[in-house]
């Protein structure tokens, strides 16, 4: 039964699932956190990375590898840029958390 | 790695994201959370290069990237976060198309069949038409926060009707994709520049201070474009991460439109906000306002119990956080109560305004939001507004006002108001603000960097 269903309607079953935990998640953001939530989110879709590394490394070499050599460069300046500015802004959040204790 | 251990690893992969997400609900535990999100990327990285080749390539593209997005994030001043976040969005539209066009390309290393059934094609077209959309739709808002365009709308004759007619032809070349027995680059290339240049026209018409609906909506479109690549790949990590980004923009701009009482697809459309800076003249009478020296304001709030400070963009952009927290704490070992009542929309984008102010290293027991402290201006002595203008305007409050409906701060009921301001001119909704005319306000004229400067010197 499983192996008749077509992959895309589990893909659609993972989605739909998927964006009610955003939707959860994300309303219990505090909104004074609310830049470094969209910064980390950043980092997060860097994860798109993974798509670029499969595109440069294929068995047989041509073009598309060169493509997929830039769409990797590019997630991953959003994956460690996404990552570092966030922990940044939290830093400084933490600094106030000792002022106040 | 067996295919099943790949799947699994991804799992534990998705399963971190949600908790780097959830770890945002406090201070606290937010660092937690952004360390969970780099575990999350390590595994899925790790366990992505054993199923792939070119090790050598990858790993000094991943380490030439990385050094780029370590420099930036290292550099980069809290007033420009607006922009740094525009320009990581415009970087995933682009990787997205990029990868949709290797998978046209070379569908086996993805594991697709080399001729696309018609799912693939469907998924690898939203994918690059999301993909393209993101990226240049971003550069735009980029330009414009970083102030290299102008953020005044560009609007121009039936430019609905253009768009409108450009996003049916690029799905009928989709279409044309779609139902192409071989693979159809003609179409796929002629889809993929039109929702580039859709991409531009769909921002232009927006003007700046529109931008943290904007920035919250391209931040869904980069998530659902991670998304899109998701579902072309079968790689159900890539859906995960993607719909947890794209349904977290998509609830930021939702919370923006609402502080701003306009409705969603009216933001989109654009054009609000072409006639800013000149004041609508309300009933053709010339009123008057009183004008004071920050002198004068610093003996007032020395003597007041409490202050309420009023943080807008007009802060930000005369960075002015660090002279605002010496002014706090002045004023707090003279035993006055200091409180910033931060409005969700001040500031360019979601929760600038906080992030501002801790860099400034302002104890976040003192920065309330809007429903915390609304109740409390009508017993507060002093408001200080500092570069905020919509965000108190009363008119608010008035049915017929073209803002009327808009969630604002209730400074007009404190005590005494104080403004600063670079001039008399009107704010983004173009409209004449009567907190200024008030008997009791004050109007104090400068960069909001000298005036609070002067007030730390006047105490």
């Amino acid at each position: 039964m499983i192996g008749e269903i077509d992959p895309t309607i589990i893909n659609l079953t993972v989605f739909v699932l998927a964006v009610f935990v955003g939707y959860h998640v994300v309303w219990n953001v505090t909104p004074a956190l609310h830049t470094p939530l969209m910064s980390v989110t950043n980092a997060i879709s860097g994860i798109i990375l993974v798509g670029a590394m499969l595109a440069a490394g294929p068995a047989e070499t041509d073009w598309g590898v060169w493509l997929g050599a830039a769409a990797v460069t590019l997630a991953a300046i959003n994956v460690f840029g996404g990552f570092l500015v966030t922990q940044r802004m939290l830093e400084m959040f933490r600094k106030k958390d000792k002022k106040g204790s | 790695m067996s295919a099943n251990t790949v799947a699994l690893a991804y799992l534990i992969a998705s399963v971190f994201f949600i908790l780097a997400l959830k770890g945002l609900s406090s201070p606290l535990s937010a660092r937690r959370g952004n360390m969970f999100g780099i575990i999350g990327m390590v595994i899925a990285v790790i366990t992505t290069l054993t199923i792939t080749r070119n090790w050598a390539l990858i790993i000094v593209c991943i380490a030439l990237g990385g050094a780029i997005g370590a420099v930036v994030a290292r550099r980069v001043q809290m007033t420009a976060m607006p922009e740094l976040v525009a320009f990581m969005h415009s970087l995933v539209g682009l990787a997205a198309v990029f990868i949709a066009i290797a998978a046209v390309n070379n569908p086996a290393s993805f594991g697709l069949p080399e001729i696309l059934p018609m799912g693939s094609k469907l998924e690898l077209f939203l994918g690059t038409f999301i993909g393209a959309m993101t990226w240049s739709g971003s550069v735009i808002a980029f330009l414009k926060l970083s102030g290299r365009m102008s953020g005044a709308p560009i609007t121009f004759n039936g430019q609905h009707r253009v768009n409108l007619v450009m996003a049916i032809v690029m799905v009928g070349f989709g279409l044309w994709f779609f139902f192409s027995a071989t693979t159809n680059w003609t179409a796929f290339a002629t889809m993929t520049a039109i929702a580039f240049v859709l991409g531009f026209l769909i921002i232009i018409p927006i003007g700046g201070a529109d931008m943290p609906v904007v920035i919250s909506m391209l931040n869904s479109y980069s998530g659902w474009a991670a998304a899109g690549i998701g579902f072309s790949l079968g790689n159900p990590m890539l859906i995960i991460a993607g719909s947890l980004v794209g349904s977290s923009g998509a609830i930021l701009s939702y919370i923006m439109c609402k502080a701003m009482n306009r409705p969603f697809l009216s933001v989109i459309l654009g054009g609000f906000g072409s006639e800013g800076g000149a004041a609508v003249a309300g009933d053709g009478t010339q009123k008057t306002y009183r004008s004071g020296s920050a002198d004068d304001a610093a003996f007032i709030m020395g003597n007041a119990d409490s202050v309420i400070i009023v943080p807008g963009y007009g802060l930000a952009v005369a960075r002015a956080q660090h002279a605002v927290k010496e002014l706090a704490e002045m004023l707090h070992k003279k035993g006055v109560n200091v409180r910033f009542a931060i409005h969700p929309v001040a500031g360019r984008m979601p929760g600038h305004m906080n992030v501002l102010l801790a860099e400034a290293e302002i104890p976040y027991e003192q920065v309330l939001e809007m429903d915390e402290i609304n109740s409390d201006f009508s017993n507060t002595d002093v408001v200080l507004v500092l570069g905020a203008n919509d965000v108190v305007n009363p008119a608010a409050n008035v049915p017929g006002s073209p803002i009327y409906g808009m969630p604002i701060l209730d400074a007009h009921k404190a005590r005494t108001v104080m403004v600063v301001k670079r001039s008399m001119a009107a704010g983004y909704a173009g409209l004449d603000n009567d907190l200024f005319y008030m008997d009791k306000t004050m109007m104090i004229f400068g960069d909001a960097k000298k005036v609070v400067e002067d007030m730390v010197k006047a105490l």
